[in-house]
């Protein structure tokens, strides 16, 4: 461990005590980056929390995040961040959930969930059963949507501004003067995902989330393209009057720069 | 209105009904905005329902489509009122993900400017609990400490609040030597004479007390249950610091104390930052003192840019600046959850990386969201003027409280 962020030490026996605790709910339990996570099925939730806050001494819940993975097939993962102020130490509780089933809600066990529930519902859409008042919390009043699902657009769907007019606020569809730009730096040399053109000749198929190129043979049949491409009209300067510069350019100029006398108002 | 005249009882059995008051969220006590809808029983606060969100600017989301370095500035952005301690923990989870070194002078550094950001929240917050519950003196006299740390800041960074100057690997810049001797004096002299003349204007003010003391006690289980942290959870009585109990950059070396509350109330939360003060400053003068020369950003150039002299010389030195300021650095797959003593309480960071050039997802824990829910239990029972003291010693801002 070279690095200085907070200094987090796993006491001995600590995913021991923990496996014991938790018994058949645990899915799995392990230590990466210095820090203890707990994988635990979603509908045995508060059990595990309460085992966790007086058998294992893990007082406050700081933290939770809902993470959105649409290739997982429980979309959707919820993290829960304990720490235990008496032994010095942190873990991450993690369960898979999906739109439709409703975690259960720790509200119970601690009301700080009860807002941090709400943010997870709001941004994500998962559903927390036993939480009794599961508005949206941070976006607006009316929102539909989930903002942070990773298939909401940056930029939103609708955009408001204070009408002069009408008097009121009024929401309209987006329009962006500019689109987004999301450049991919990702570099082919180190693991980028897709194929490059001419190595599916090595018989190995794109990978995951590759960006679909067109074969040759398929340029050849889009219709979009023309059969022949046009003749090449060679793209040279031979001389100075092409160059758009020399006397004729100048006199150009100077008709479009000076300006002619302003003709005197009819009125004087 | 003519319903009620119709329904109006005969006099003798009037009935009173709760009345309902939004306050905010354009108020200036509000701190920002924030809409409370309060149910009154006359002046009593019955229920009270904090709407947030008016600040939301979708940061997370954001960071979601920026590469690691271009994420940082929007740290600054969260809480206005204490930047860089906002930074501090954005890069210790990225640099715990990276497994990345550190030199030792530029984690002085980031302490000192940790501290220095906490005097400046500190002082801001104190300013405005007391302008909250009606003296006007001695904000004026604290926001000329808040005037001299944003001075401090600029001469490091550039900028004298949106700072950007804490980057993974180390900080942007060094600082001259100058500022470090200015810093020096200015905690021994200026800062203190300015900060105790304000506080004894204040700390044994009989007005003061009343509007503070015994209001909204929270017990130490209710600030557990709560998920209080920082002066929060001190003021309640509980010992909890986690510069002192999970170390990070030189925190370790320094000698400080915790001040804890004794009752929980207000006026206990506000002596908490109120002696805070005084013990960044102690931390302040222990890191002048103690910081070695030596560079101040790690020389991992996949992480870290080349100085600028070296890149007119070095064609391997353009190459990583180049590749760092367009396609950033890549962060190993994984997931942290990194939390700092930021001067609001505890700020974390649970940081999922993909192994790409960007976030996967960045969750940002505010200080605020746990304090401000429990507003509610705090205020009930109190009269409406006293939600004004509250809200002051809960120290919210938001711009990180609705990121």
């Amino acid at each position: 461990m070279s690095h200085s962020a907070p200094l987090i030490h796993t006491p001995d026996g600590t995913i021991a005590a923990i496996t014991k605790a938790l018994g058949s709910n645990l899915v799995s339990i392990e230590e990466a980056n210095g820090e203890v996570a707990v994988h635990i099925h979603r509908d045995s939730l508060v059990e595990c929390m309460i085992k966790l806050r007086d058998e294992c001494a893990y007082q406050q819940l700081m933290e939770m995040a809902g993470v959105d993975w649409p290739d997982r097939d429980p979309r959707f993962e919820v993290v829960y961040c304990l720490l235990s102020l008496t032994k010095n130490h942190r873990i991450r509780v993690h369960l898979a959930t999906n739109e439709d089933q409703a975690v259960p809600s720790v509200t119970g066990i601690w009301p700080v969930a009860g807002w941090l529930e709400r943010e997870v519902f709001d941004m994500y859409g998962v559903l927390f059963s036993g939480n009794s008042d599961l508005r949206r919390i941070l976006t607006d009043y009316g929102f539909s949507g989930h903002p942070q699902r990773k298939d909401f657009p940056l930029s939103g769907y609708v955009e408001l501004r204070y009408s002069e007019e009408e008097k009121r606020v009024k929401y309209e569809p987006v329009q962006l003067a500019q689109d987004f730009r999301n450049f991919d730096f990702l570099s082919p040399w180190e693991g980028a995902d897709y194929v490059l053109p001419g190595d599916e000749k090595t018989g190995e198929g794109a990978g995951k989330g590759a960006t679909q190129r067109m074969t040759a043979e398929e340029v050849k049949k889009d219709p979009a393209t023309p059969s022949s491409p046009p003749p090449p009209t060679p793209k040279t300067t031979d001389t100075a009057a092409q160059t758009g510069a020399g006397k004729a350019a100048n006199k150009e100029a100077v008709k479009r720069t000076v300006r002619k006398p302003k003709a005197t108002g009819d009125k004087a | 209105m003519s319903m009620q005249q119709d329904l109006a009882p005969t006099t003798g059995d009037e009935v009173i009904q709760n009345y309902t008051i939004n306050f905010g969220p354009q108020h200036p006590a509000a701190h920002g905005v924030l809409r409370l809808v309060m149910e009154l029983d006359g002046e009593i606060v019955e229920r009270l329902d904090p709407h947030i969100g008016l600040l939301h600017r979708g940061t997370e989301k954001l960071i979601e489509y920026k590469t690691y370095l271009q994420a940082l500035p929007y740290f600054d952005r969260l809480d206005y009122a204490s930047p860089m301690a906002m930074e501090h923990s954005y890069v210790l989870a990225v640099e715990k993900l990276l497994d990345l070194e550190v030199p030792i002078r530029a984690q002085y550094l980031r302490v000192l400017f940790a501290e220095l950001t906490r005097i400046k929240n500190h002082t801001l917050n104190i300013a405005h609990h007391i302008i909250d519950v009606g003296a006007m003196t001695p904000p004026l006299w604290l926001y000329e400490i808040r005037e001299d740390c944003m001075a401090f800041y600029e001469r490091a960074s550039g900028a004298r609040m949106h700072a950007a100057w804490f980057r993974p690997g180390g900080v942007h810049q060094d600082v001259p030597l100058k500022l470090l001797t200015d810093m020096a004096e200015w905690l021994d002299d200026r800062m203190p004479r300015l900060f105790e003349d304000a506080m004894s204007l204040v700390v044994d003010n009989r007005i003061f007390k009343q509007r503070n003391v015994d209001i909204a006690i929270v017990s130490k289980e209710d600030a557990i249950k709560w998920g209080f942290s920082g002066p929060m959870i001190r003021g309640a009585g509980i010992p909890w610091d986690i510069r002192k109990s999970q170390p990070y950059d030189v925190y370790a070396k320094m000698d400080f104390d915790i001040p804890v509350g004794t009752r929980g109330d207000c006026y206990d939360r506000f002596m908490v930052r109120v002696e805070e003060v005084r013990q960044s400053v102690r931390i302040m003068k222990q890191c002048l003192q103690q910081m070695p020369e030596g560079p101040v950003c790690s020389d991992d150039r996949k992480v870290s840019p080349p100085k600028r002299a070296e890149m007119k010389q070095s064609m391997e030195a353009l190459i990583h600046h180049f590749k760092l300021y367009t396609e950033g650095f890549k962060v190993p797959a994984g997931s942290v959850y990194v939390a700092t003593e930021s001067p609001k309480g505890e700020f974390g960071v649970y940081l999922v990386s993909d192994g790409t050039n960007k976030p996967y997802r960045c969750k940002i824990r505010p200080t605020a969201f746990s304090h401000l829910q429990a507003m509610d239990f705090m205020s009930r029972g109190h009269m409406l003027a006293d939600t004004t003291a509250i809200l002051g010693a809960l120290d919210i801002v938001f711009g990180e409280c609705d990121r």
